[in-house]
């Protein structure tokens, strides 16, 4: 009796270590419903510049190396191989060189090689002759002076000076490697990859459909044997539609706060997170032209801001202050909070600091008998607009009336770069959370996405200095000293960064949201569906 | 008849270009291109590759030369291809049309079927309680939002079934294929019906008041008789006009529901190559609902005659 009792305790035992163990087996096969936001321009990821085309097509592709995919936070540290099996710095840290995997096929079954390194990168930075119809991030790549090949299977990044941060730009979403075979144009509309999913159709307006890559290298994956995105621009529709449980997961990071309160009642046994996005909400100021030339009246505005009530009103206090690089601790390159508050406008004491704003505007000619009056501008979708309502709002207790001036979404970026503005709201996205990508594309004088016109040259030389700094430490020091100077010269005032939700069914597993990218995170190979 | 009938035709003929030209000048009229707006929202624009890619969609030609290569094309059957989706335009708009053709065709049928007869009933019995409630029931189909109709009929679907009505191009069962239809086709449909039938009852109630139908009544013909075969009859033709001019706007004015119910037809397809100012698209696409919109009219003028023999045009 008592050895048929130990056999039953210790038949439990193996069942309660070895259950939770089965239940977490991934399963293979299912199709993955996602909706989409709306329909991406193309399926060719080099040439976008929004996260609309990383989403459904970064499955599709494989990057040299890669973030990890099942850790929240991009770094240096959380990097792994993908079509590279190595990579090794040179002692001068100026030639970055990669070993290549030589099982990869292409998804037409053409061998990928190191020709293809070469071919994707000489494109990226205009040294071929076919060329991008865009290609929005060719200055990630200002610092290569060439490509070089050893062989099929090692290619080298020879580098004017050493930057570090060249790594974490080839592991992002937006950096995957194109087969040499297939031209620009085929990529924009039948893209060939060799990652875990095959590109089956794309659908303008409709649907993208992907099917399992069944030679992909990584044996065993992909999990699922499709991924259907629906196009459903419509939020509360493809909300509704999560609810009603045709969907399995929502567009990424797509999920409101005040959404996500609805999706938890409707849908209680939906899993939700919330993450930081990488995505500030920032003033754009032209220092071109009256009134905002004047520093005093740049200043005031940055004072005024009460950034607090922002995060209140908008993401139920879910949502993070800071300046230009991301805030702790989902963000790596942030500068401490007791350094942020030694920022003006960035104290505990906004009153005070209003106060402080009202006597520069009084200094340059404005107070309650003769107020400033100025067109807010900003893009007509909410995300854009409804920051703006609240800024007009705090900056009328400096003597500024504001009046909002809501743009199409096509004319916008191009009636910020022609700097047809004097006060505007904008919104900006980083794809890599590392200072060299925030730096040179918003602040560097002649960059066409320095909106502000901002131009410092001894800031310029402060972009180089950290770019080109080995020790993370000191490149860190170097990165809060230039935000901070940013910040203090009103560059581009940031309000708040944000925080959006992701929802999916409880049956799929394997999913992870990226808390300081919204762009890296969508490799899928081994998301799979418990049911 | 015949006279009329050809001076018509050569009318839409001139309509037509008129239209083209108006569509093609109106949308190089309103800033930006797609180069402005693939390039400026991507940043770090060098001048040349704009310029190249401006030459390569034949956008640095002159006006007039666009025009006639469009006009030459269409005429040949070349709608040309799309900006965004590098597919030829045709192939992206014709699959489109029998969406959006199915859509409009079953809410003018439920606007028609239930319009018509609430119309009759309602001024049958006017100043009565059921006049008064089909009253209102008209009046907020006209006041109700489609949109907002529309997003109440989903969230009733999610909450009482479970499941939505959004579009499947492959439905798995026959209710869910004439669901994906029905559904949107009443939420556009009940202001269709709403107007329908205030028509039909303004109708009816002046036709109802004439000599013909108190000599019929005198004759001693039924109710139904004096209701449906003589007055409703009369009454017909303003409804049809309505009926008409419904059927060329749900050609191109499902945008609304085509989002909420997400349905890819060519309304919404419209309004999304207009954002990315893909000329190919929106003109070929603008120049067919306007020759539905034309075919219709005249369809509308000729079934005037059919039905009223009194109306004889040209003679």
């Amino acid at each position: 009796m008592r050895s048929v009792r130990t056999l039953a305790v210790a038949a439990l035992a193996v069942l309660t270590v070895i259950g939770p163990a089965l239940a977490s087996e991934p399963k293979q096969g299912g199709i993955l419903r996602i909706y989409h936001r709306d329909s991406p321009g193309s399926a060719s990821i080099h040439e976008g510049a929004t996260y609309s085309l990383n989403v459904p097509f970064m499955p599709i592709y494989n990057n040299l190396v890669i973030f990890n995919q099942h850790i929240a936070q991009n770094s240096v540290d959380t990097i792994v191989p993908e079509l590279a099996e190595s990579w090794a710095w040179s002692g001068d840290g100026k030639t970055l060189t990669f070993k290549l995997r030589k099982d990869v096929k292409w998804h037409d079954g053409k061998p990928f090689t190191s020709a293809d390194v070469k071919c994707t990168f000489d494109m990226l930075m205009g040294k071929s002759q076919q060329k991008f119809r865009q290609n929005p991030r060719k200055s990630w790549y200002d610092q290569v002076n060439e490509v070089t090949t050893s062989g099929d299977y090692e290619a080298s990044f020879n580098l004017k000076r050493p930057q570090p941060a060249l790594l974490s730009l080839l592991a992002s979403g937006y950096t995957p490697v194109y087969p040499c075979h297939v031209s620009a144009a085929d990529m924009r509309t039948k893209p060939i990859g060799t990652g875990p999913f095959k590109f089956i159709e794309f659908k303008a307006n409709e649907s993208i459909k992907l099917t399992k890559n069944p030679d992909y290298f990584k044996k065993g994956l992909p999990y699922l044997d499709s991924i259907e995105f629906t196009i459903i621009p419509n939020r509360s529709t493809a909300i509704l539609g999560f609810i009603a449980g045709q969907f399995d997961m929502t567009f990424p990071t797509e999920v409101t706060i005040p959404l996500l309160k609805d999706v938890k009642s409707q849908a209680p046994k939906a899993v939700c997170v919330v993450e930081p996005n990488n995505v500030s909400t920032n003033i754009i100021i032209n220092s071109s032209a009256p009134p905002f030339d004047n520093l005093d009246i740049r200043r005031a505005l940055a004072l005024a801001l009460d950034r607090k009530a922002f995060v209140s009103i908008m993401f139920d206090k879910q949502a993070d202050i800071g300046g230009t690089m991301q805030p702790g601790p989902a963000g790596l390159w942030a500068m401490p909070q007791e350094m942020l508050e030694t920022i003006p406008g960035y104290g505990p004491n906004i009153e005070a600091s209003r106060a402080e704003a009202r006597k520069l505007m009084q200094k340059a000619g404005y107070g309650p008998d003769k107020r400033l009056a100025v067109k807010v501008a900003t893009r007509n979708i909410p995300i854009y607009r409804d920051p703006a309502i609240i800024l007009i709002d705090q900056i009328k207790s400096i003597y500024i009336d504001g009046e909002l001036e809501v743009v199409d979404t096509a004319q916008w970026f191009p009636k910020v770069a022609r700097k047809d503005y004097s006060l505007g709201l904008n919104l900006t996205g980083n794809a890599v959370d590392d200072p060299d990508q925030s730096f040179y594309e918003n602040y560097s004088c002649g960059s066409e996405r320095n909106y502000t016109n901002y131009c410092n040259k001894e800031i310029e030389k402060l972009f180089d200095e950290q770019s080109a700094e080995t020790d993370v430490a000191k490149r860190k020091k170097l990165t809060w000293e230039i935000d901070k100077k940013l910040q203090e010269d009103v560059a581009r005032p940031i309000i708040f960064h944000s925080r959006s939700g992701t929802c999916w069914q409880p049956y799929v597993k394997g999913i992870t949201v990226m808390s300081n990218s919204s762009y890296n995170g969508y490799r899928y190979e081994d998301v799979w569906l418990d049911k | 008849m015949f006279a009329y009938i050809v001076r018509r035709l050569v009318l839409m003929l001139v309509t037509l270009v008129g239209i083209s030209i108006i569509i093609f000048v109106l949308l190089r009229i309103v800033p930006g291109n797609i180069v402005d707006i693939l390039f400026d929202a991507a940043g770090f624009v060098d001048p040349a590759d704009k310029a190249n890619l401006e030459k390569e969609l034949g956008l640095s030609q002159p006006i007039v030369v666009q025009y006639l290569n469009w006009i030459w094309g269409l005429l040949h059957g070349d709608l040309g291809y799309s900006y965004v989706s590098e597919k030829p335009a045709l192939q992206e708009i014709l699959p489109r049309i029998p969406i959006t053709a199915r859509l409009a065709g079953l809410a003018l049928l439920f606007s028609a079927s239930i319009g018509i007869p609430l119309g009759v009933l309602s001024a049958v019995h006017q100043g009565t309680r059921l006049d008064y409630a089909l009253r209102i029931v008209s009046l907020s189909g006209l006041s109700l939002p489609s949109f907002w109709l529309g997003l109440l009929i989903l969230m009733a679907s999610v909450s009482l079934f479970g499941a939505m009505p959004i579009f499947n191009p492959n439905p798995k069962t026959w209710t869910e294929a004439f669901a994906i239809y029905a559904v949107p086709a009443m939420a556009v449909g009940f202001r269709s019906a709403a107007l329908t039938m205030r028509i039909t009852r303004s109708s009816m109630l002046e036709i109802l008041r004439q000599d013909f139908i108190r000599t019929a009544r005198a004759k001693g013909a039924s109710e139904r008789s004096v209701n449906y075969h003589h007055a409703l009859k009369n009454a017909v033709l303003p409804v049809i006009t309505v009926i008409g001019i419904e059927a060329a706007f749900l050609i191109g004015g499902l945008i609304v529901t085509e989002t909420v119910f997400n349905i890819p037809g060519i309304a919404r397809f419209l309004v999304e190559a207009l954002r990315w100012r893909d000329y190919p698209i929106v003109q070929n696409l603008v120049m067919f609902i306007a020759v539905v919109v034309v075919v219709v009219n005249f369809t509308v003028d000729m079934l005037y005659a059919a039905i009223d023999p009194r109306i004889r045009y040209g003679d």
